[in-house]
């Protein structure tokens, strides 16, 4: 079984900070990691294979420096590394980011196809399932838990209110929640291994045959971002302390008659 | 001249410094406190390869280098110097005399279980009345056939609580003293081999220190490290790069105390303003960053010179002095940094304070640091 994940090299938002005059994000200086939900991701093909064999690839397109994000992919145990990237694929969004991904997927091969749900940046959920629609794969979001027997995956995926149980037979493509398994570190002796070994760029003209350049890149994809600005942070409420239950009740039922909410 | 770290580095760095912060800070305060460590952590540790960062593949290492160990010593020690002397008695003492100077067989044997993350070493030395002069042992080993029967005790053996492969030293003819040094591998479940206690200390006390007594222990002649005699050479060099590890863990401290105390300098308002606003608060925290940075440069050029199999002897002395002095001094200041707050066991610094200590006296004392130092001076 060759498994692919996808990858995603994100800022790390535990560590950016507000810029105290103007409320913006500060992004100088923030570390950049593996995507939490693709970690889980490498994380289920790692013990995918180590139950059923077979290899584990991970993909990630990026920037040059998303090489990183594969060597660690290395390093917690994974077979092979490919950094998609080229500078006509700048800018895309989702869309052109999976007719990307999935020309890069058929070219590198693959029976089962893994993402994590979404990016902690762009919180979309939507690369994944538009790489199996690429792919013409079916596709299962949202999964919980995995269990594997051959070529077929019984998934239960999470519902708002339900779960639901799910078989599949490969090729096919799952998005994995966090919830699914806690990710092992990297191992010292695969960081080792992880810069002895090659991460294999696939860049536009290796791909260019599958791909239709009218859809990649900022030009070739359908949404734009118009307009991105901070949100004017809520003002901050009154504290009432001190009182009795009765006076409290008082106090706010006669606050919400005040402004005529009630 | 480079003072970066490779990305190699960098991410191994990365590495030891989420697993601290994840594994071991939570757990160090109740360690320190019941004085016993945490198996489970220490399992966890064996199996990402912690146990065997500068040895070869071939044998069951990572395949890395002496300057990743200072990057484990020091990120690990930053949250717990327990858990960087543990690491470092096993690496740096008891693996290296096995990889430096054991036969193929004795490789196999007892490195390989070592350093792939099976089986834990200690390091046997230190007697009761031979410290720093380590060529006052009494320990000795007398050739009966084809084995050698040990008796003696040997104390403050890091790891000897739990270790299953133990490095111990011993002289086959006391009449010639270190002369007839030999260093033995001895396995835990020999008989006649006995583990005290752990010996109570006031810091590191999470890590396991006891006296190891060995009534007739007998061990075969195959279980010689290098030639009959040879023990004090194979010892001494063991303790040149222990002292790198011990340098790391000493920088590890320290940085770990200043990154404690400029977290609370920022949060802590006297006199209506954060005392990180403070001039005093400010260049007292300048002069401890600028101290910590020469000890881990000086601990880096000793773990470099060693990966280059160049004389790291006396760098490693200069780093150990160097890195020790400068832990306790910045422990120190930063629980005053913190006042009272620094003094509670809420915070901690004490604990830091009470760990750094040792780093001025285990794998040679600062004292011997100046005897080596000053021995390359040529000043007699």
């Amino acid at each position: 079984m060759k498994i692919v994940v996808c990858i995603k090299q994100v800022p790390d938002t535990a560590e950016v900070r507000l810029d105290p005059k103007t409320n913006t994000l500060i992004r100088d200086g923030v570390p950049s990691i593996i995507n939490h939900d693709d970690k889980t991701g490498l994380e289920l093909a790692l013990r995918l294979r180590e139950k059923a064999g077979g290899s584990v690839t991970a993909v990630c397109m990026g920037p040059p420096q998303a090489d990183t994000a594969l060597r660690e992919a290395l390093a917690m145990g994974c077979d092979e590394a490919v950094l998609v990237s080229a500078r006509e694929f700048g800018g895309s969004d989702t869309y052109a980011t999976a007719t990307i991904l999935g020309a890069a997927l058929r070219k590198i091969g693959y029976d089962l196809v893994i993402t994590g749900r979404q990016a902690i940046d762009g919180d979309t959920a939507q690369v994944g399932p538009q790489v199996a629609e690429q792919l013409g794969i079916p596709q299962i979001s949202y999964a919980e838990e995995v269990d594997i027997q051959g070529d077929a995956l019984t998934v239960k995926r999470q519902f708002e209110d339900q779960y639901h149980i799910l078989k599949v037979k490969t090729p096919c493509m799952i998005t994995a929640l966090s919830e699914l398994a806690e990710p092992r570190y990297m191992s010292v002796g695969g960081i080792v291994d992880a810069y002895n070994k090659e991460v294999k760029v696939l860049g536009f003209s290796d791909l260019k045959e599958g791909l239709n350049p009218d859809w990649i890149g900022l030009a070739g994809s359908p949404t734009n971002v118009k307009q991105s600005f901070t949100k004017q942070p809520k003002a901050s409420g009154t504290v009432l302390s001190g009182l009795s239950a009765d006076e409290a009740v008082e106090a706010i039922m006669s606050s919400l008659i005040e402004r005529h909410i009630i | 001249m480079d003072f970066k770290l490779s990305k190699a580095h960098l991410l191994q760095q990365e590495l030891y410094r989420r697993f601290a912060e994840n594994e071991i800070r939570p757990l160090a305060r109740e360690m320190d406190e019941s004085e016993s460590y945490n198996m489970e952590l220490l399992a966890k540790m064996k199996r990402y390869g912690f146990f065997g960062i500068p040895y070869a593949r071939e044998y069951g290492g990572a395949g890395s280098d002496t300057l990743a160990y200072t990057l484990c010593m020091e990120e690990i020690s930053k949250v717990d110097a327990s858990s960087g002397i543990t690491i470092s008695v096993h690496t740096s003492l008891c693996c290296s005399c096995i990889n430096d100077f054991g036969t193929e067989e004795q490789k196999r044997n007892y490195l390989t279980p070592l350093i792939n993350g099976e089986k834990i070493g200690c390091y046997g030395l230190t007697e009761p009345n031979a410290g720093s002069d380590a060529a006052g042992q009494q320990t000795v080993a007398v050739r009966d056939g084809d084995d050698y029967v040990i008796t003696g005790s040997k104390v403050f053996t890091t790891n000897s609580g739990f270790a299953d492969t133990f490095v111990m030293f011993a002289l086959t003819d006391r009449s010639i003293g270190t002369k007839s040094m030999t260093a033995f591998i001895v396995d835990r479940n020999a008989p006649g081999l006995t583990v005290s206690a752990d010996i109570p200390r006031m810091g590191i006390r999470a890590a396991s220190n006891c006296v190891v007594t060995y009534d007739h222990v007998r061990v075969p002649a195959a279980n010689v490290l290098g030639k009959e005699g040879q023990g004090f050479k194979i010892a001494m060099k063991a303790l040149d790069g222990g002292r790198i590890g011990i340098a790391a863990q000493s920088v590890g401290i320290a940085q770990g105390a200043l990154n404690e105390a400029v977290k609370y300098v920022k949060e802590r308002k006297q006199f209506g303003r954060p005392i990180a606003a403070f001039q005093n608060t400010q260049f007292k925290l300048a002069e401890m960053q600028t101290k910590i940075d020469a000890a881990r440069l000086l601990t880096w050029r000793a773990a470099t010179a060693k990966d280059a199999h160049e004389n790291y002897s006396v760098y490693a002395a200069m780093a150990k002095l160097t890195a020790s002095e400068v832990a306790n001094e910045v422990t120190r200041t930063c629980v005053q940094l913190l006042g009272g707050y620094g003094f509670t066991r809420e915070y901690p610094l004490e604990r830091m304070m009470r760990d750094a200590k040792i780093t001025e006296i285990y794998e040679g004392t600062s004292e011997v640091m100046k005897i080596v130092i000053s021995g390359s001076m040529n000043l007699r």
